[in-house]
């Protein structure tokens, strides 16, 4: 990496708020909402693409880790953690 | 959770309402004499139409159901045992899981697999909201209800509870970690190895090892 990653482990991200059509792996239930890259993965193809049998452009994969109650507003024991995989596009780092 | 029929197909909660008991009061499920629909028209007519041009054989078909039917949770149950053995496989797994995999002679093909360990701090449970990603070539099929609506919903908002109803109560100071497979990973639980096991060798060890334990909606059976 020639820059600092601003999306290395721990860094703190939001979930795109993005509504596209299609096939799009990033669950619903998760945008809009902060957590921090829990691990760096991939590059994968972008699932995006290669759902319509396009080649997936390589995209980096990241683990996020969100606490429960940033999820929900009423949850069963707050500090639990929800972790996802989530495409770099996906993501705003903050 | 409704959890696993063994004589049916159900993905209900509830209990026999499609099927009906024999006068000798055996449970049978209903004939299905249903029309094909698009989809299983769809998979027989390219099936079809590949071995007759020659692209595919039948025999390769079933050779490949035959290699996805031999996929059970005894290769993931052999990963775990090795990992409570051998603290350097341990290491390993918990890194890098494929390598860890591959040194224990089970080829997960192209699978990109994360090992996560259930402590007295942390209980692991997986869950795809998505659709039904599984970690297959280690455990085999995944059951009917990691694939149903209410698993999927349920798994990520009150994982507590789905837990209980599975039979795992987790206290209080322990944090759930749910994992939703959203994507190219696949995950599997190292239960935590059970008390009393102390001196079983890892084939023994490996018959403690559920399928539910990997999946984490389960503990490890105790022995004896």
């Amino acid at each position: 990496m020639p820059t600092p990653d601003p999306l290395a482990p721990g860094a703190r991200v939001r979930v795109r708020t993005m509504m596209p059509p299609g096939h799009v792996r990033t669950p619903a239930y998760l945008r809009g909402h902060v957590g921090r890259v829990e691990r760096v993965l991939g590059p994968f193809g972008n699932p995006e693409q290669k759902a319509y049998g396009h080649t997936g452009d390589r995209l980096p994969l990241y683990r996020i880790r969100f606490a429960m109650a940033d999820i929900w507003p009423t949850s069963e024991a707050p500090s639990d953690t929800l972790d996802a995989e989530i495409y770099a596009h996906w993501l705003e780092p903050l | 959770m409704p959890h696993d029929h063994h004589d049916h197909d159900h993905d209900h909660d509830h209990d026999h309402d499609h099927s009906g008991m024999s006068p000798s009061g055996h449970p049978y499920r209903e004939d299905q004499d249903r029309t094909l629909s698009y989809w299983q028209t769809m998979e027989i007519a390219a099936r079809e139409l590949m071995i007759e041009k020659g692209v595919i054989t039948a025999d390769e078909v079933a050779a490949q159901i035959d290699a996805m039917d031999a996929r059970s949770p005894a290769r993931g149950a052999a990963i775990v045992a090795r990992a409570w053995l051998d603290p350097e496989f341990r290491k390993l797994l918990l890194v890098d899981a494929p390598a860890a995999s591959t040194e224990l002679g089970i080829d997960i093909g192209p699978l990109n697999l994360i090992a996560v360990e259930n402590t007295d701090k942390v209980h692991n449970v997986v869950v795809c909201t998505l659709c039904s990603c599984y970690p297959r070539d280690l455990l085999g099929l995944p059951p009917d209800w990691y694939k149903s609506r209410a698993y999927r919903t349920r798994a990520v908002r009150e994982p507590r509870r789905v837990l209980a109803e599975f039979g795992v109560e987790v206290p209080q100071d322990v944090t759930v970690r749910v994992h939703d497979s959203t994507a190219d990973m696949r995950y599997i639980v190292i239960p935590a190895r059970p008390e009393g096991s102390d001196g079983l060798d890892e084939a023994a060890l490996a018959t403690l090892v559920t399928r539910d334990s990997m999946i984490g909606v389960g503990q490890a059976r105790q022995p004896g």
